[in-house]
C-alpha cells in the first residue's frame, strides 16, 4: 500500500495500517501524545487546520467514530461537515464519482470516509484530487486504523512499552476490520504475541499467516495476558448460523471477572464500542478497576487530531494547494 | 562563539527581580519557550526563588508556517500547570528575531486564560523583527546578517553558536 504514502514517506492518506514502519506509527502515537493536552484545557482548540474544511463521508452508520472525528477536527479549528451518504445523494441516483466531484467542488480539503465495502476507502483516495487527503474511519472488513493506532495509543500509555506483551483480541475476528487494523499495528510495533479467541466459526483460515496465534477457548486465550481486547458481537452473525445465540455466546466468550482472574494482574481489559453488556463483556469487568473502555474515547480524539495534521502537513509541500 | 551564557543570565536575572519589584508584579509565573527558552526560564526561575513552577511552551500548533512546513516533530507537550487569568507572566525565549513565535507563543497563553500582564525576557535579541513585538529584558543584542544563525545549545552547558544558514 504505497499510495498513502507521498514521494517523501509520510503520510498523504491514512488508508490502513499494512505495510507501515513502525517509525511511521511511532510518530502517529507521540504527535497524539502532544495533541491529548490540548483536550484538557480550558479552550480545547488549537488553530492548526484553520481554514481548512473536512467532509465526514459515513456510507455506513456510525457515531462514536464520526463524533470523535467531529471533535477532532473542531479542536483543530477545521471546518466539518457531515454527510451521511446512505441517507442522501446515492440514494437519488448519484454515483460516487459525482458525490466526490461535487465535495471537491466544494472546495474540502480532507474526506473522513467510513464504508461498509472493503476497499472503499483505497478507492476513493485514488479518484480524489491531489490536494484532498482520505482517512479510512472504517471499511467493510477491511481495515480500521484510526481505532487500531488509538488502540496502540491506550496500550503505551498504560504500559510505557509494547515489547513483551501479549495481548489476546476476543470475539469475531472473522468479519472485524478492527481486529485486523490491530494485528498489523501490534506486530509492527513489536509486542511478544498477538492471540485471536473465538469459535471456528469467527476465526478466519490462515490468519496465523499474519502473525496471531489462534485460541478457540477464552480461558487458554487470554491466560498471562497482558491486554485483553473484547471485540463487539454484531447481532447479525446470530442470524446467520455462525453462532447459537446471545446467551450461549456469552457463556463460552463472555469476559467475566472470574476469566480475567486469568490474565495478567495488571491486565487491562479494552473494547472498541459499542459494549453489548452480557454479550460479550460482563457489566462488572466493563466498569471494573481494569477496564480502560472510556480512556479509548478519549484518546481516540487526540489519535484523530494527529493523524488529520499529518496527513494535511504533507500538503505543505507536495505544492497542490 | 565567544559569549558568556551564565554571565548574561546573572545579569538578566538581577534585571528581572528589579523589573518585578518596580510594576509590583507579585507571585510572578516564568514561562519558557521551546526549547532554549525553558533551559533560561528554569535558571531565572532559580535566580528569582519564584516559587511556581516553570511553564513549558510547545508552540508547533501555534505556528504561522504549517501550511507551508506541515506538523513539526517535536514530541513534548506544553506545560502550564498553573491558572494563569489574572497571573502576571514572565514569557522567555532564547533568541528573538522574526517576533513570530512569541506572537504564537501568546496566542497560546490566551487560549489558558486571559493574564494580568506579559513581561518580554529574550537571552539574544538580534535585527529582523517582522512584528511589533518588544523585549522588557535582553541578555545581549547582536548585529547579524540575515544569512547568519544563532543557536542556544545546551542544556549543560549552555552556548550560542554562531553558523552561516544553508542556502
Amino acid at each position: 500500500m504505497k499510495q498513502q504514502l507521498d514521494d517523501q514517506g509520510r503520510l498523504k492518506h491514512f488508508l490502513t495500517i499494512e505495510n507501515l514502519s513502525r517509525a511511521l506509527l511511532v510518530e502517529v502515537l507521540d504527535s497524539a501524545e502532544r495533541f491529548a493536552p490540548v483536550g484538557e484545557r480550558a479552550v480545547k482548540n488549537v488553530p492548526l487546520l484553520r481554514g481548512k474544511t473536512v467532509a465526514n463521508l459515513f456510507f455506513e452508520p456510525s457515531t462514536r467514530t464520526r463524533t470523535t472525528f467531529e471533535l477532532a477536527a473542531k479542536r483543530l479549528s477545521a471546518d466539518i461537515i457531515n454527510l451521511n451518504i446512505a441517507a442522501s445523494a446515492t440514494s437519488k441516483g448519484e454515483s460516487l464519482s459525482d458525490t466526490l466531484r461535487t465535495l471537491e467542488a466544494m472546495q474540502c480539503d480532507m474526506f473522513v470516509v467510513r464504508h461498509q465495502n472493503s476497499g472503499a476507502a483505497t478507492f476513493i483516495a485514488s479518484q480524489v484530487a491531489p490536494h484532498i487527503s482520505v482517512i479510512n474511519a472504517g471499511d467493510g472488513r477491511y481495515a480500521h486504523p484510526t481505532q487500531a493506532m488509538l488502540d496502540m495509543f491506550t496500550i503505551r500509555r498504560a504500559k510505557q512499552r509494547f515489547d513483551g506483551l501479549v495481548v489476546a483480541i476476543v470475539g469475531d475476528i472473522a468479519h472485524s476490520r478492527v481486529a485486523r487494523s490491530e494485528i498489523q499495528a501490534l506486530n509492527t510495533l513489536g509486542v511478544a504475541e498477538v492471540r485471536v479467541v473465538g469459535p471456528k466459526t469467527l476465526i478466519p483460515n490462515k490468519i496465523e499467516a499474519f502473525g496471531a496465534k489462534v485460541f478457540n477457548r477464552i480461558e487458554s486465550g487470554i491466560a498471562g495476558a497482558d491486554v485483553v481486547i473484547m471485540l463487539r458481537l454484531q447481532q447479525e452473525r446470530m442470524n446467520s448460523a455462525l453462532l447459537p445465540s446471545a446467551q450461549e455466546y456469552f457463556q463460552a466468550y463472555g469476559l467475566t471477572e472470574r476469566r480475567l482472574k486469568l490474565a495478567a494482574n495488571d491486565a487491562i481489559v479494552m473494547h472498541p464500542g459499542p459494549i453489548n453488556r452480557g454479550i460479550e463483556i460482563d457489566s462488572a469487568v466493563a466498569d471494573g478497576p481494569q477496564s480502560v473502555i472510556l480512556s479509548q474515547v478519549t484518546h481516540g480524539i487526540a489519535v484523530r487530531m494527529a493523524v488529520m495534521s499529518l496527513v494535511m502537513g504533507t500538503q505543505a509541500t507536495t505544492g497542490a494547494n | 562563539m565567544n559569549i558568556d551564557v551564565i554571565e548574561l543570565l546573572e545579569k538578566m536575572g538581577a534585571q528581572l527581580q528589579q523589573h518585578v519589584s518596580d510594576a509590583s508584579h507579585e507571585d510572578p509565573i516564568i514561562i519558557g519557550v521551546h526549547t532554549g527558552g525553558v533551559w533560561i526560564a528554569q535558571y531565572l526561575h532559580q535566580y528569582t526563588a519564584n516559587t511556581s513552577p516553570v511553564g513549558e511552551l510547545n508552540i508547533a500548533f501555534y505556528r504561522d508556517d504549517f501550511s507551508r512546513i506541515g506538523l513539526h516533530p517535536t514530541v513534548e507537550p506544553s506545560k502550564l500547570p498553573f491558572d494563569v487569568n489574572d497571573r502576571h507572566l514572565i514569557l522567555v525565549d532564547d533568541i528573538l528575531y522574526t517576533g513570530r513565535t512569541i506572537r504564537a507563543a501568546m496566542n497560546e497563553i490566551f487560549d489558558y486564560g486571559r493574564p494580568s500582564s506579559i513581561t518580554l525576557v529574550a537571552l539574544v535579541e538580534r535585527g529582523g523583527r517582522e512584528l511589533p513585538i518588544q523585549p522588557d529584558i535582553v541578555g545581549t543584542q547582536l548585529n547579524l546578517t540575515s544569512s547568519e544563525h544563532v543557536k542556544l545549545l545546551g542544556p549543560d552547558p549552555l552556548r550560542l553558536e554562531l553558523s552561516e544558514a544553508k542556502t
